[in-house]
């Protein structure tokens, strides 16, 4: 997944005028991520980059559907789904726009959380798993728990019955 | 508000049926794809909701109780052909000319912005445009017509993955940008995933499955598990497609809405989601399972009138 920083850095005075995003939408179709989601996952990405500030404009429905030959809706529904996060705003007339940030503060026990994955890990290596089986043990429990069943693993789709799964 | 809506319809040519005893409701302001195995009789469906031909049998109604063929749908509704039909011998700009003396409504500014857009030549024959260009044209017809239904029936069948693209993000900024209702058949099933809100798969005349796409996928789950307790999840959930591999069976499975379940319900099978293509692929092998279509609109198809 890839963002694209625009040269022209038009809108970023915050004129109304100038109706340019600092971002533009990519898709990647290998990676079982429903649409919207990629969309929605690279506002958040280029937030946390610093492409994105609060007040900056996101890229049109027009301007998005046209790039990427996708349905309005799909761009509507990561819209709302960001407004849902508290990450943008609809001004009638005007677009989408970022609000508040997303920096991730350094948790004081982001350090203790390590070690107990790491503990996890070795576990799970002295029960047998290989680096790949406690991945896709991990993503799997992951998904559970945030109980997101539309996403799928990547290169997970498209292949009915042509793999064993162990 | 359907856009289509038809019962009993049926279509004979000379001794054989095209289409028989098909009543579907195709809900409006949304992007629809029909599939179906060829022969399923897409073609016919879309050809007499357009008004090209008159049924044999049953009813059909357009954008909201029109009868199918009559002025007022005709007006609103446009057809693109499986292989863009365009006089190969006139220059773009007299096959511009030819559809708007052929029109009651045309909008000419639009059509040549459009083409100016695409960096098509009012010049150049039509014939010397490459596939891209012409279904291109094709489309900028269509829309300058401004209809409230476009019928595109096999619109990629002929285009290369490039043109494609353009094809396709060319339509679904007119979805955006004129709200119009999109009713198209395609055999190219992963590039409707990315715009489709509803899908019908057709299936000898009949509806198969209809519905929203968000909703079929969230749910229907692939299960993976030991052979053995396949009974005992088919009697838990509708089996769509069971794919045997020795110890282990894979079945498509319709969960119905909280997907997450299917997997819980039964501890050693793997569930995952499933993709557009793959349950598509699912319903098509096994022509006898049938979903069907939500409950509101099931009713809304009973309660409406229609005149045939």
């Amino acid at each position: 997944m890839t963002i694209d920083k625009q040269t022209d850095g038009a809108g970023r005075d915050g004129s109304t005028a100038g109706r340019r995003s600092p971002i533009g939408f990519r898709l990647d179709p290998a990676s079982g991520v429903p649409v919207y989601l990629q969309l929605v996952q690279q506002v958040e990405q280029a937030m946390r980059l610093g492409y994105l500030k609060a007040g900056d404009q996101l890229p049109t429905v027009k301007d998005t559907v046209a790039a990427l030959a996708i349905n309005p809706n799909t761009v509507l529904k990561a819209y709302r789904e960001l407004e849902h996060r508290g990450l943008a705003g609809g001004r009638p007339g005007q677009g989408t726009f970022v609000q508040g940030s997303l920096g991730q503060p350094a948790l004081p026990q982001q350090a203790e959380l390590r070690r107990g994955l790491l503990s996890w890990l070795r576990a799970a290596e002295a029960a047998g798993l290989d680096e790949a089986g406690a991945g896709a043990l991990f993503g799997s429990v992951l998904r559970d728990f945030y109980g997101r069943p539309g996403q799928a693993a990547p290169d997970d789709r498209g292949r009915a019955g042509q793999q064993d799964v162990a | 508000m359907n856009v289509i809506e038809s019962h009993g319809l049926g279509k004979r040519y000379r001794r054989s049926w095209a289409l028989r005893d098909c009543t579907v409701a195709v809900p409006g302001g949304q992007v629809v794809a029909l599939v179906g195995p060829n022969g399923a009789g897409k073609t016919t469906l879309l050809s007499l909701a357009a008004g090209l031909a008159v049924p044999t049998a049953g009813q059909l109604a357009v954008l909201d109780g029109r009868p199918a063929g009559s002025p007022e749908a005709l007006d609103r509704i446009a057809f693109v052909a499986q292989d863009a039909p365009l006089y190969k011998n006139l220059p773009a700009r007299d096959m511009l000319r030819v559809a708007r003396s052929l029109n009651r409504q045309w909008d000419q500014p639009r059509a040549e912005a459009r083409l100016a857009e695409l960096g098509i030549p009012l010049d150049r024959k039509v014939g010397r445009l490459s596939g891209g260009q012409q279904a291109q044209l094709a489309l900028t017809i269509a829309l300058a017509r401004r209809p409230d239904l476009l019928v595109l029936d096999e619109p990629l069948a002929m285009l290369d993955p490039l043109a494609r693209h353009e094809f396709m993000a060319a339509v679904m900024a007119a979805v955006a940008g004129d709200g119009i209702s999109v009713v198209l058949s395609s055999h190219v099933l992963a590039e409707l995933e990315r715009v489709a809100d509803y899908l019908i798969v057709l299936a000898r005349g009949q509806v198969q499955v209809a519905g929203e796409v968000d909703a079929l996928l969230a749910g229907h789950r692939l299960l993976t598990g030991p052979a053995a307790e396949t009974t005992q999840i088919a009697e838990r959930h509708p089996v769509v497609h069971c794919q045997p591999a020795g110890a282990q069976s894979h079945l498509l499975v319709r969960t119905g809405a909280p997907a997450a379940q299917a997997a819980q319900d039964w501890p050693g099978w793997q569930a995952r989601p499933v993709g557009l293509e793959e349950l598509v692929l699912a319903y098509l092998r096994e022509p006898g399972a049938v979903t069907p279509p939500p409950l509101t609109l099931a009713r809304a198809g009973a309660d409406s009138k229609v005149r045939g």
